[in-house]
């Protein structure tokens, strides 16, 4: 059931999941707003354009996969699943509460509709997409495996793992989308521990390279279309995003990498981004 | 009990049992890391060469890749030594595996010291621990090959979340019957007795049973009882032998820290407060040597159960 919906449609989505990410954050008291609303954009085409999916039948066998390995921003993926109709929207109120499907971190035992994995701790996700995708190629299914991982998170050496299996078995049915927003929790990338040059490492390994504006709908709906696919090979997004994206005062400062706004802070932030659209 | 016995590796009941089990249903996926025909898994690989994939030296992505499987709807059986396949992947089985609650078979091979001349860094001594402390994943620890086969099976086929299951690499007695009922969570008691209870797990069940022998001859009668199975635990028969015999020996190819001696003690002290002594690895690495003077060496054998036996009859209730 592929969404075309126009780029004005999308982009009046992304505004409204990051609204969503705002208040629910801002409700929950804690949380990582900054790669939040970073991915909003991401989120945003995957789930309203190019995934093929079924909000009304989550398990839907030939379903297109989404894994987010970077656990820490569930709430983006929250209020995507929520406003692609997984769940009702004001659920969200509850993200990180006793008793909510909303965990700090995806826990899929809590039952939420669309969630495919649970994960937060770094580096695993890619390795369970590898898995997902060569399950399906021995099966000769066509969905394709995303996966959504930080830069930060290929400091860990189980993501080079998984991309040298990638590879080796020839995965064109994984896109892995790096979230390049350069800043980490002790600062940026580079001064914490260099992953440049980025892109010649992930080709170095085997795999079909892309970069894109990870904050523009316009370029993501080019970099993931099916046609950029390399055969027999993995394909990776490397989106440059900019952490905290459309809240000019918190724009690529990793002080917003894992704190919530306050109710004040996201009516602010609220405002600005309906002036700013 | 004492016919003419077969020597048979663990790993050989496990290659068995996996090709076994993958004849049994197409969903079967083998995951090698390098060291395939040393943990038996040739077998599967040689019989089913479309549903074996090559993983190479990287046991944390092996882990993920095992979930993802898993997710898609394959049963993955994942294999290599038990330090590696336990140890250096913990939090990738706690998270991917445990907490996403998937139905994966890690196969630890090489377990206890007899690994022997290769040394404390392929010695798994610790993996009981570390794998039974994690919430739904389930523990197993077969007494010989032909257990091995069986639990094996039993593994992909029934159960529905993450299992270790545990076996040696050198050939040991065989003395299971094929024609068991392999139950995983219940103990099964090999020998009647009541004067005090041996519970062992692995190739020291057999040892356990020679040790009965010998106490039986110094008119002491000892119950044997062989835990496959760590976890889930069979409070039951546990709790039983406290109540009937008033002492329990444990015994396993293990740090006594956190494996089978700590398993029965938290249920003893919880239900039925009775000594224990412990015959294990005592918060101690293994060492270069042949498996038998290392067994010897360290007390996991017939005589050193008999020796923990001797010293705790006196404190029995």
């Amino acid at each position: 059931m592929k969404k075309t919906e126009s780029v004005t449609r999308l982009k009046e989505i992304a505004l409204q999941i990051r609204t969503d990410v705002i208040e629910s954050l801002a409700s929950a008291g804690s949380g990582h707003l900054g790669g939040s609303l970073g991915l909003a954009d991401v989120f945003t085409v995957l789930y309203f354009y190019r995934l093929t999916c079924k909000p009304a039948e989550p398990s839907w066998p030939q379903r297109d996969r989404l894994i987010l390995s970077i656990g820490h921003v569930a709430p983006v993926l929250y209020a995507a699943l929520a406003n692609a109709g997984y769940f009702d929207r004001t659920e969200l109120a509850t993200l990180r509460k006793l008793d909510s499907r909303l965990q700090g971190h995806p826990g899929r035992d809590h039952g939420l509709p669309g969630l495919e994995l649970s994960a937060g701790s770094l580096g695993q996700g890619i390795s369970v997409a590898v898995g997902m995708a060569l399950a399906a190629k021995s099966d000769a299914a066509r969905w394709h495996t995303w996966c959504i991982c930080g830069d930060g998170e290929l400091q860990e050496g189980s993501v080079w793992e998984a991309a040298m299996a990638a590879a080796h078995h020839k995965l064109d049915n994984l896109t892995v989308i790096v979230d390049r927003n350069n800043l980490q929790i002790d600062g940026p990338t580079e001064s914490v521990m260099a992953l440049e040059p980025l892109a010649d490492k992930w080709k170095s390994f085997g795999w079909n390279v892309m970069e894109c504006n990870g904050n523009s709908v316009d370029e993501l709906l080019d970099a993931t279309d099916n046609s950029v696919i390399v055969p027999g090979k993995p394909t990776v997004i490397i989106a440059h995003t900019i952490m905290g994206c459309g809240i000019r005062s918190i724009e690529g400062n990793f002080r917003w990498h894992g704190k919530a706004p306050s109710k004040e802070e996201a009516m602010m932030f609220i405002d600005e981004l309906n002036h700013r659209s | 009990m004492m016919k003419a016995i077969q020597y048979k590796a663990g790993k050989t009941g496990f290659g068995e049992g996996l090709v076994e089990a993958g004849r049994h249903n197409h969903n079967v996926i083998g995951l090698g890391a390098d060291i395939t025909t040393s943990v038996g898994m040739n077998f599967f690989a040689e019989a089913f060469p479309e549903r074996f994939f090559s993983m190479g030296i990287a046991e944390q992505n092996c882990i993920g890749v095992a979930a993802g499987m898993a997710l898609a709807g394959k049963i993955p059986v994942f294999s290599t030594y038990g330090v590696f396949a336990a140890l250096r992947t913990a939090d990738h089985i706690r998270i991917s595996l445990c907490y996403n609650n998937l139905r994966v078979v890690i196969g630890g091979a090489h377990a206890g010291i007899s690994v022997g001349p290769d040394g404390a860094t392929h010695q798994a001594l610790e993996d009981i621990a570390v794998m039974r402390v994690l919430p739904n994943m389930t523990v197993i620890s077969p007494c010989d090959a032909t257990q091995t086969r069986l639990a094996t099976i039993a593994a992909i086929e029934q159960v529905k979340g993450p299992v270790y299951l545990r076996f040696g690499r050198e050939p040991v007695p065989d003395f299971s019957s094929p024609d068991q009922l392999f139950t995983i969570g219940k103990g099964e008691m090999l020998r009647s007795g009541n004067d005090l209870t041996i519970i062992a797990t692995g190739h020291l069940v057999w040892e356990s049973l020679l040790a009965a022998e010998k106490l039986a001859a110094d008119g002491i009668s000892a119950r044997v009882i062989n835990l496959h199975t760590i976890k889930p635990v069979d409070e039951e028969i546990i709790v039983k032998a406290a109540s009937e015999t008033g002492l329990i020996i444990t015994a396993e190819e293990h740090q006594i820290i956190g494996g089978l001696g700590s398993t029965v003690a938290e249920i003893v002290t919880r239900h039925h407060p009775v000594p224990v002594g412990m015959v294990g690895m005592n918060d101690h690495f293994g060492e270069s040597g042949r498996p038998e003077e290392l067994i010897t060496i360290y007390g996991l054998n017939a005589a050193g159960i008999c020796t923990k036996a001797y010293q705790f009859l006196n404190k029995k209730l």
